[in-house]
């Protein structure tokens, strides 16, 4: 019997702002336990929360950047549950009207393009963390209450784990290039929940839906789905019933995990939220964010292989990150030759980000020292040994690349009246050589090349020395 | 429109708030809660034919807060209301089941 998968997601998205959503408290990550909190956060008495402006217009961005409608109102709801991560009892999130409905976003899985839809997005807070001891306790900081989430609900348009690992990969990518989300799953600023039924082909209405949540990579999304459609087909083929659940995903093992059985819907006695009073959003609002869009992978990527002429591969690399494209623009803007720029970009550039285990934002080189340097090798005031040298100074130390070149004395030695003479002196030198060369052997000229550069001290300009030397020994 | 409220009602509401009562005590708050709701039920016969839900009854909207960063409490203010601590986190009796979202 042939089965019908049919995958759904829910992706949450850490809205990047520098306070809670609900409360003035700091946004961090990795602080002290209960240091990054206040009274709104704690659920006190009396707190009123009040809407940061930013989560809207962060969350309008992905909306845009997915072709969904905003919805001119909105308003929050709660969502009841008693959880000690949850000092209010209940969450303050959209049910009703969330901030944008009916997006999509464009995948490509096996030469075919797919449009998957989007249901529906809103904001909400985070919950607190909790780590659960071995000694009957638990352990709750609540620095992460409060957060700003953008939570993007699939239609359960994928048909297969590929599908839903390209939806990812694209969803990913738009939002990390609108600069809404920092994206990084290991953070937790990007988390995953799938939904997956089976059905037997021809069969019209959806089996069964299996929740699973907390997968820490999209290799385990792949994974986990690809494991599931296998189970489910086999209890359903032995005649067994797929039970409405969640399961997890074992890394160890490869297999999914049993959680719990869900008895009934969840019952989260959903109502509008009393303290927080409803938000239109205008439409001169949401025209002024769309200008303030960046521009999306695809056009980056449309610009580097169509404009400036770099292959693909070196346009695909510059993109896997905005901060690296951002870079490779600024670069550009200042000057800098784009093939050039792109080969250092991802060859030195990011041989020295992984060898040091730091990101673009944290090493001292600039985009207009990349365009300087670049310059400095075009116009062959140094070669690209000497570059080298340079990029090592500039990327650790912050040195500006011409300063540099010209306190060391590094200015590669092209200059005739200086060159002409040494050439013709070694040669003169090195009768042996000349026989070589006239005997056939080209590795002469390449002893006689390195006699020149051990007497400029490697700094003479080895293509005008090629050049010098061939016209020399046409004399001979 | 009468409602009636039954003891599973009261137990299924126990549940999600986490509450436990004895049998007794599930009798006497099925009778209070039947009568409090059936006071509040009474709403139902005012004529609400074309009216719009009502969310809000503060008639403006939200005022945006801008995105900058305040501490107004330090831990130590906020952990005294904490009846047990431990290296700075709050210390609760371990609940591993949940609803929803870890």
């Amino acid at each position: 019997m042939n089965f019908k998968s049919t995958i759904g997601l829910e992706v949450h998205f850490e809205l990047k702002t520098k306070s809670k959503i609900f409360s003035p408290s700091p946004v961090t990550y990795g602080a002290k336990p209960n240091t990054a909190t206040n009274v709104i956060d704690w659920g006190m008495p009396g707190v009123l929360p009040t809407v940061n402006k930013d989560v809207y217009r962060l969350g309008i961005m992905v909306a845009l950047a997915t072709h969904s409608h905003v919805l001119p109102t909105t308003h929050f709801d709660r969502k009841n549950y008693f959880y000690p991560d949850n000092p209010k009892a209940y969450q303050i999130t959209q049910f009703f009207q969330p901030l944008a409905r009916d997006g999509y976003v464009e995948i490509e899985v096996h030469g075919k393009k797919k449009r998957i839809g989007i249901h529906e997005m809103h904001i909400e807070e985070d919950a607190g963390k909790n780590t659960h001891g071995t000694n009957g306790y638990s352990y709750v900081d609540l620095n992460r209450q409060g957060v700003p989430l953008l939570e993007v609900v699939s239609e359960p348009d994928m048909e297969d784990p590929e599908e839903a690992y390209a939806y990812l990969e694209k969803l990913r990518k738009i939002v990390q290039f609108t600069g809404a989300s920092d994206v990084k799953m290991e953070e937790g600023s990007m988390r995953v929940d799938t939904n997956i039924s089976i059905r037997p082909a021809g069969q019209k209405e959806l089996g069964t839906k299996v929740e699973m949540k907390n997968l820490n990579s999209f290799e385990h999304v792949r994974l986990s789905l690809a494991y599931e459609e296998k189970r489910q087909q086999q209890v359903l083929l032995s005649g067994g019933k797929i039970q409405v659940s969640t399961r997890r995903f074992d890394e160890a093992t490869g297999k999914t995990v049993l959680e719990r059985v869900k008895e009934g819907a969840a019952d989260y006695r959903y109502f509008p939220e009393p303290d927080i009073a409803p938000d239109h959003i205008s439409q001169e609002w949401i025209d002024e964010i769309a200008a303030s869009l960046p521009k999306s992978a695809e056009e980056r990527y449309n610009d580097y292989v169509n404009k400036f002429g770099l292959k693909p591969y070196d346009a695909n690399v510059l993109l896997q990150t905005k901060e690296s494209s951002d870079f490779f623009d600024a670069a550009l803007a200042a000057g800098a030759d784009p093939q050039l720029a792109a080969n250092w970009m991802n060859t030195q550039v990011n041989g020295y980000l992984n060898d040091n285990r730091v990101s673009l934002a944290d090493v001292k080189l600039t985009p207009e020292h990349l365009a300087e340097m670049i310059d400095l090798i075009k116009d062959g005031t140094i070669s690209s040994k000497i570059a080298k040298k340079v990029f090592a100074e500039t990327i650790e130390n912050g040195t500006a690349p011409k300063k540099y070149v010209e306190e060391k004395g590094m200015v590669q030695l092209s200059d005739l009246s200086v060159l002409e003479p040494m050439v013709k002196e070694i040669v003169d030198n090195n009768p042996q050589s000349v026989e070589d060369f006239k005997n056939g052997k080209d590795r002469a000229i390449g002893f006689l090349v390195g006699q020149i550069m051990k007497q400029t001290r490697g700094k003479a300009n080895p293509k005008v020395v090629n050049k010098l030397l061939n016209q020399e020994l046409a004399k001979r | 429109m009468k409602i009636t409220i039954t003891e599973d009602t009261i137990r299924h509401v126990a549940e999600l708030s986490r509450l436990e009562f004895g049998d007794d005590e599930i009798g006497k708050f099925t009778q209070e809660m039947d009568s409090i709701i059936n006071m509040a039920n009474q709403l139902q016969e005012v004529d609400t034919e074309g009216v719009e839900e009502t969310v809000q009854v503060v008639d403006r909207d939200t005022v945006f807060r801008e995105d900058k960063s305040e501490h107004w409490q330090s831990k130590e203010e906020l952990m005294k209301n904490v009846p047990d601590e431990a290296n700075g986190f709050i210390k609760v009796p371990v609940i591993i089941e949940k609803d929803d979202n870890e």
